[in-house]
């Protein structure tokens, strides 16, 4: 019996490039280049790393988002992935998280898993919810922020590192699970990766497809609204000293001057 | 005037300081209802009605430690169909945000994650978020149901409001996800006796400059002649100097402490993603171009080795 492995990436902007907003205050894309988001990365590395422990496996990578998304999906395909499917709808702009995660649910039903593997958070949002939110829609167990993982005999295993404490984590498949970027450096894609994934399947669907309506998702269906985004102001220039040998006295200075001693 | 639910982050009843300064922003909206799961209902009553809470709802069970995060979600889920509130606040901590995120897809309320400020608003609590690296600040509200905020440690100063602090049981019905995900075994980290990172009033932070595990002591010393916590940039981290749980950055912890000393560190969007909203900033690098110092208020162009040691001497000193 085949190891159904799903993995949700996410298509965000560069984080070294400048990042703006639009004028209807979602991220402005045009501005900047886009990429498969680091965080994920892992999550395609862990899932090849799974599949190869599977007697038999397929990896599905799985992404939401406008047309340029297909080049995460490509990345994830070079390092391995077997097929993808890219959910793309012109009602999907401005979708927040309770939608994407709609979204992401029908479309981890619809290609029919065992396992989702996700990164710990995108690195634009940054919320760090996808994977909990993924887990409650689904009605399957969340094994998330490992930093370790395993499957053997229908089980997922995992390692979390807690602020408090280190804990071992064990749930029944099907799962969600979502990894760290403690849990083991990514592969690049080789050229013969690179060449093989134009030849794999790329799926589209569209929100009629997973039965969405359009008012589920979108700005207008998102459930929380940013009323404003405003630059933070520039920090004042600062006051900086060549050490000649008394800087740490001068900065010892400055920091009781501060009231910090 | 309507209630706020506040869940409370506890250790066996110690109330962590990012709670009570959750009481402090929900009495801008509301009156606090805090709910605490698990052992130490008593003690925590105690301070968290000096903090503003006007009822302590509580429940104790096997399932919130045996099993992961979905025990608490029910038991959020049936304070806040006990209280109907205005609004749930919860602490951003890794566990606090897939609680708050669960309750919200359940109760379908919107979700605002990281808040660093929270004020009524006329259509609902206004949370100000610090996004792009904290190159802006945002103004957001939900829109629909009642909003669940996580909110960051160090967005408000705790104040103490003297309230009732009534405890209360909370009957918890455990769903069929509650059991899903086992917690096998928990090794507590050891304490270091130094304050929590993301919690902490100071932190100091090595990078890729202090070039080894072997001399982190210094970075230690230095936050411990300031009473501060010890942070790490990434480098350092990956390198294998430093515990990934004291890294800060857009991958590790986010901080905003009132002083954020980087020693050896350059700078990369990542690391600044973590620490930029931090009060006062202060550099110690040997590169002069190094983009930390774009951000600082003060900065030593200088070898760490040299400048370290003599600050953390003379702070010592100072203090007698």
């Amino acid at each position: 019996m085949s190891l159904r492995i799903v993995v949700c990436v996410k298509y965000v902007p560069d984080a070294t490039g400048d990042r703006h907003f639009a004028e209807d205050l979602t991220v402005d894309r045009d501005d900047v280049d886009g990429l498969l988001s680091e965080l994920d990365e892992y999550a395609v590395e862990q899932a090849l790393q799974i599949a190869d422990e599977a007697d038999d496996a397929e990896i599905t990578v799985l992404t939401v988002g406008p047309e340029d998304a297909k080049d995460a999906l490509r990345k994830a395909l070079s390092m391995g992935a077997h097929k993808a499917v890219h959910v793309e709808d012109d009602d999907l702009h401005g979708t927040d998280v309770m939608g994407t995660s709609l979204v992401l649910a029908k479309a981890v039903e619809h290609v029919g898993y065992d396992l989702v593997v996700c990164g710990m958070a995108s690195t634009d949002g940054g919320m760090g919810v996808l994977p909990a939110l993924l887990a409650e829609r689904l009605g399957v167990p969340q094994v998330s922020l490992l930093s370790q993982v395993a499957v053997e005999d229908g089980k997922v295993t995992g390692r979390r590192d807690g602020d408090a404490a280190t804990e071992q984590l064990e749930a029944a498949l099907p799962a969600v699970v979502s990894v760290t970027d403690q849990s083991g450096e990514a592969r690049y894609p080789s050229f013969k990766g690179i060449m093989a994934a134009k030849k794999k399947p790329v799926e589209s669907l569209d929100l009629s497809d997973l039965g969405i309506e359009a008012d589920e998702v979108g700005l207008d269906g998102a459930w929380t609204k940013v009323d404003s985004a405003a630059e933070r102001p520039a920090r004042t220039a600062g006051t900086i000293v060549k050490d000649e040998g008394e800087g740490g006295k001068q900065l010892a200075e400055f920091l009781a001057g501060q009231k910090f001693v | 005037m309507a209630e706020v639910l506040v869940y409370v982050d506890h250790v066996d009843g110690a109330v962590r300081k990012p709670t009570l300064e959750l009481l402090t922003l929900a009495r801008r909206i509301g009156e606090p209802v805090a709910v605490h799961l698990g052992a130490g209902a008593e003690e925590a009553a105690k301070v968290l009605g000096e903090h503003g809470a006007v009822k302590v709802l509580t429940a104790d069970a096997a399932e919130f430690a045996d099993y992961l995060v979905v025990p608490k979600v029910d038991a959020l889920q049936a304070a806040y169909e006990a209280v109907n509130p205005a609004a749930v606040l919860v602490p951003s901590s890794a566990e606090g945000k897939e609680i708050a995120a669960r309750l919200a897809l359940r109760i379908g309320g919107g979700l605002i994650t990281d808040a660093v400020d929270l004020e009524a608003g006329d259509e609902g609590p206004v949370a100000t978020q610090s996004v792009f690296a904290a190159s802006y600040s945002t103004k957001s509200r939900v829109t629909k149901g009642t909003p669940v905020i996580t909110v960051k440690p160090n967005s408000a100063a705790p104040e103490a409001a003297p309230a009732a602090g009534t405890v209360e049981q909370l009957s918890v019905t455990f769903g069929e996800l509650a059991t899903g995900t086992k917690v096998v075994s928990r090794t507590p980290r050891e304490s270091t006796g130094r304050p929590e990172l993301t919690e902490a009033a100071i932190v100091v932070s090595g990078g890729r400059g202090v070039n080894g595990a072997e001399n982190f002591p210094l970075i230690e010393a230095l936050a411990d002649s300031l009473g501060g916590a010890v942070g790490a940039s990434r480098a350092a981290v990956d390198a294998g100097w430093y515990p990934h749980t004291n890294q800060v950055g857009q991958t590790g912890k986010s901080v905003s402490p009132q002083l954020y000393i980087a020693a050896g560190i350059s700078g990369a969007i990542q690391h600044r993603a973590g620490m930029q909203t931090s009060k006062t900033i202060v550099a110690i690098n040997k590169d002069e171009e190094a983009p930390i110092f774009e951000l600082v208020d003060y900065g030593v162009v200088g070898d760490l080795f040299e400048v370290v040691p003599q600050l953390t001497d003379e702070i010592k000193a100072r203090k007698g």
